[in-house]
């Protein structure tokens, strides 16, 4: 079935949702017809009880004798289990040489390990029925899987291998370095991801350790060799600092046992510290526009640098771009898809970095409204600076954040991906036991105040990949800054 | 010393008079209460108190294939205008008020159903159902020619975004247009035509909803930390008093074969040229359709398949390549597509999908190869089992197994079909259906590069 939906693009939210297996069905009994039903009154929305208590399920906690720190997240609901291993080698810390290193290093772990060929990982990993993933984001790389617990110790056997004994063989790393070249290619015809490639090129800028491409380049990729591989995997894949988060259907005496048996002999490294950098200072205003001849819409992104993820203003920039773009019925999507049209949906962001983060705003606009979208977005940035936002708003956006909670811990995956942002950027491990509390608290003046401080309209980088013949007119017609051309990795045009 | 194992393992499957038997960790059961209301609405009730979230899930029983000629994507439009207010509920108010008590909506349309959900707080349940109910009812009132030209721009961008301006994204209805004759319902797609989607009027808007949008054309699952008396107090409070609709009736559709092969070059903004094959094949649970899943698996379900292995690991002349048996409620298909490296032509990836395709014809799959796809699928059906809300959640599921095959909780009978399928049978339907001689041959190339398509 092909499925179109109402919304699609970034997603918003997380899914919420709960389970039981196997559960008695209790024989429900029918009660009487409801009399008020021929006279309901629909004339407003009905009158809610009070919210359900918030109830998370806790994280335990314990560190193994080389460092390596063990998270246990207990639920039994369903018997599977979600095993997420965070080792300090994310792709800030690509050499400049050698972009893209932390991902391919990522990718490599895969294919070879222990006693097991490539395909035998791949292999193993499907007759398990596990999700077996590695991958690298600019602050972290990490091991996955996700299996039915009653394969969990094939899994973790299989995840062992793959981190701590991966082969790395030549022939492999040749495989991989092709299929990776074709897959740059593929790139290029995906305006998308064009654009998700040339706005971090160009907020963050060539000498930051965020400004690479995360998946290199073509001259990068072409010398990507085995000796690169091996130094940086020895460098960085090291028990301390790392974590290992395991959610679902398992004990944390079990996994403790199930993990020192298979990760307490890994040896300890010295782990250079984290890059440091400090914030790229932001240039004046600057329309990008990148040429995609035919394009049928116009990638937008604009935006700048913006916080760590640690910034103790976090919960009043959640509260601020859940009014602006964070939800269906934020401002932007709400003025760019609701009000005019122009796209399926416009979305904001604050990108969560262990050193400086960004801020985007993003939509895909049909190729004609280019110019009117820029107008809409800029005009509705600018506005949430200027105006103080009003209670209903401002409640509403506090309710959907804190109303929503539990909903984000009912899958293992879900309660995952939580656990692993406070492990990923050391935020303290009760982080949601306040979380409601600390949105609560803030207030229509916090909200103003964090918008002039992190939304600046004068220093704006507005990437626009789209056909240039079409927009080119009337963008250079807004008047709102100078115009350069980009090639489509961000780099000045020669 | 591989090649032997193989062969032996074979041949032991093909002998074993019945399927291995294979026992799942645990029977999958979503206890449900189910009643009807006298207007025809159909609810399902499903207690499951482990997080106080609750989902509502409504499916109205009309989809793309419902569509009139000069209406493509009509369904789809109608789904957009349904979040834009009814008599009791401002436009815009839908999403403001589920917001506010911190939930979440969507809603999706394919040829067969359109499916709408609220997920959220179960305090929430009054709002979603007084919602829903209200553009169940009371839609029409407050419709105005300015709501359907607003969402038909968005869907217009939707279809700009997501099959326009995405490489390959014309691809699949390019397809459907070879596969299925003119008069058949699957023959466009889901998106419909920029064209079409123009031409819809506010009266097409009226029909549609009194014909299809009715409580007995819709079934309704709830889900989640909530009791089944509250659950039907609150339906039969906000949904009791709309009216029943007709019957919807439909003409059964004509027969849909391919003469032969069927070839086809289509010129996008791309540099890799990549082929689609295509074949008829069955509907959704009829009996070869877990069977063609499996052999999707086995031809393309992660780096250990077949046509991975051969294509993008060993040969390296593809950078990626995909399977999927499609079954719908009225027809089903079967689509393998691949796309070339630089340097590599259609022609060579096409011989080996046929080489691959041959083999499994004349030897079938090994039975481990079915037993990795049984595993993958059992998975697949757990982590299903996490989550009440969302698309293919668990209310999503009881409405979608009700609307297919009459029963809500078909969670084990559904996973069974799988354990039930056996190498011989994977053997038979590559010989069944999955054959040279019918399909449609699909090459999406680089702009003025035609010559780069291969012959079906």
């Amino acid at each position: 079935m092909t499925a179109d939906g109402r919304t699609g693009g970034l997603a918003v939210g997380v899914g919420r949702a709960s389970l039981a297996l196997a559960v008695a069905a209790a024989l429900l009994t029918t009660g009487p017809p409801d009399r008020l039903s021929a006279q309901v009154d629909r004339t407003k929305p009905p009158a809610l009880p009070p919210p359900p208590a918030l109830k998370l399920p806790a994280v335990q906690t314990t560190t193994l004798p080389n460092g390596l720190t063990l998270a246990v997240v207990e639920m039994h609901k369903v018997p599977v289990v979600d095993v997420q291993l965070l080792v300090d080698a994310g792709a800030a810390r690509d050499p400049s040489a050698a972009p893209g290193l932390a991902t391919f290093t990522a990718t490599m772990l895969q294919q070879g390990a222990g006693a097991r060929s490539a395909l035998d990982v791949a292999d193993e990993a499907a007759f398990l029925g596990a999700q077996l993933n590695t991958a690298a984001s600019f602050d972290a790389a990490s091991a996955s899987i996700h299996v039915p617990k009653r394969r969990l110790d094939g899994a973790l056997d299989l995840l062992a291998d793959v981190v701590l004994r991966p082969s790395f063989a030549d022939s492999e790393v040749a495989r991989q370095r092709q299929l990776r070249a074709a897959q740059l290619v593929q790139q290029r015809d995906e305006p998308v991801a064009v654009a998700n490639v040339v706005f971090p090129a160009i907020v963050y800028g060539p000498e930051h350790p965020y400004g690479h491409p995360l998946n290199g380049t073509d001259s990068a990729t072409a010398r990507l060799a085995r000796e690169r591989v091996v130094e940086f995997y020895r460098s960085y894949y090291r028990p301390n600092g790392g974590r290992i988060l395991i959610v679902g259907d398992v004990t944390l005496a079990e996994a403790r046992r199930l993990v020192t048996a298979r990760f307490g002999g890994w040896e300890r490294g010295d782990v250079p510290a984290f890059p440091s950098a400090p914030a790229p200072a932001s240039a004046a205003r600057t329309v990008y526009l990148i040429d995609k001849p035919g394009a049928a819409q116009s990638v937008i992104r604009i935006g700048h640098v913006g916080p760590v993820r640690t910034t103790p203003d976090w919960f009043a920039l959640e509260v601020l771009n859940t009014i602006v773009g964070g939800a269906f019925t934020s401002r932007l999507n709400q003025n760019l898809r609701e009000t005019h049209g122009y796209t399926y949906g416009a979305f904001s962001q604050f990108a969560p970095r262990r050193l400086t983060g960004a801020f985007v705003a993003l939509a895909s606009v049909v190729t004609a409204k280019t110019d009117s979208s820029l107008i809409e977005f800029l005009k509705e940035l600018r506005r949430v600076r200027d105006e103080a936002v009003g209670l209903p708003e401002l409640s509403k956006a506090k309710a959907y954040l804190t109303l929503g909670l539990p909903g984000d811990f009912e899958t293992t995956g879900g309660a995952a991906a939580r656990f692993r942002e406070l492990l990923t950027f050391g935020l303290p491990l009760d982080y949601y036991d306040r979380y409601v509390d600390r949105i609560n608290a803030v207030t229509a003046t916090d909200v103003q105040r964090v918008a002039r401080q992190y939304i600046d309209p004068d220093h704006f980088d507005i990437v626009v990949v789209g056909d240039k013949s079409q927009i080119e007119a009337g963008i250079r017609a807004l008047n709102e800054g100078p115009i350069a051309y980009r090639d489509l990795w961000g780099q000045e045009i020669r | 010393m591989a090649r032997l194992a193989t062969a032996t393992a074979v041949v032991l499957g093909l002998l074993s008079a019945r399927p291995p038997v294979h026992l799942f960790a645990q029977s999958l059961r979503v206890p449900y209460q189910t009643f009807t209301l006298p207007n025809g609405l159909q609810v399902i009730v499903h207690e499951d108190h482990s997080v106080p979230v609750v989902a509502v899930n409504t499916w109205y029983h009309v989809g793309s294939s419902d569509e009139k000629p000069g209406r493509t994507g009509f369904a789809h439009l109608f789904e957009h205008i349904m979040f834009m207010g009814s008599q009791h509920v401002p436009t815009g108010a839908f999403d403001r008020l589920l917001e506010a008590a911190g939930a979440d909506n969507n809603g999706s349309t394919t040829e067969d159903r359109t499916n709408y959900y609220e997920d959220g707080p179960a305090n929430a349940l009054p709002l979603m159902l007084y919602l829903d109910a209200d553009r169940m009812g009371f839609l029409l009132p407050e419709m105005t020619a300015d709501k359907v030209d607003l969402q038909r721009g968005v869907v217009q961008n939707e279809r700009r975004q997501s099959y326009e301006n995405r490489p390959y994204g014309l691809a699949e209805e390019n397809i459907l247009e070879r596969l299925y004759p003119a008069n058949h319902p699957y023959h466009w797609p889901v998106i419909g035509s920029m064209a079409d989607l123009q031409a819809a009027t506010l009266d097409d808007v009226r029909q549609f909803f009194q014909t299809y949008y009715t409580p007995s054309n819709a079934s309704l699952a709830i889900a989640g930390d909530i009791t089944a008396r509250d659950a039907r107090q609150l339906v039969e409070r906000y949904f009791g008093a709309i009216p029943r609709g007709p019957a919807v009736t439909r003409t059964p559709p004509p027969p849909a074969q391919l003469a032969g092969a069927v070839g086809a070059v289509l010129e996008d903004r791309v540099q890799l040229p990549r082929v689609y094959d295509a074949w008829h094949t069955v509907k959704a649970f009829s009996a070869d359709d877990a069977t063609l899943d499996v052999l999707a698996n086995v031809l393309a379900g992660g780096r250990s398949s077949r046509l991975y292995r051969r294509l993008v690991y060993e040969l390296q002349i593809a950078t990626d390549v995909v399977a999927f048996q499609d079954g719908g409620r009225i027809d089903g298909k079967f689509e393998v597509y691949a796309t070339a490296r630089p340097g590599h032509d259609l022609g060579e990836l096409q011989r080996v999908i046929d080489e691959e395709l041959r083999k499994l014809a004349d030897r079938g799959p090994t039975p481990r190869e079915v037993e990795r796809a049984q595993n993958t699928v059992e998975a697949q059906f757990l982590s299903r089992m996490e989550r009440v809300g969302g698309f293919g959640g668990k209310a999503d599921q009881l409405n979608f197994y009700n609307y297919f095959v009459g029963t809500p909780d078909y969670f084990q009978k559904d996973l069974a079909r799988y354990a039930r399928v056996t190498p011989a049978a994977v053997q038979r339907a590559v010989q069944t259906y999955v054959t040279g001689a019918h399909r449609v041959v699909l090459s999406v190339v680089p702009q003025g590069k035609p010559e780069l398509g291969v012959r079906p």
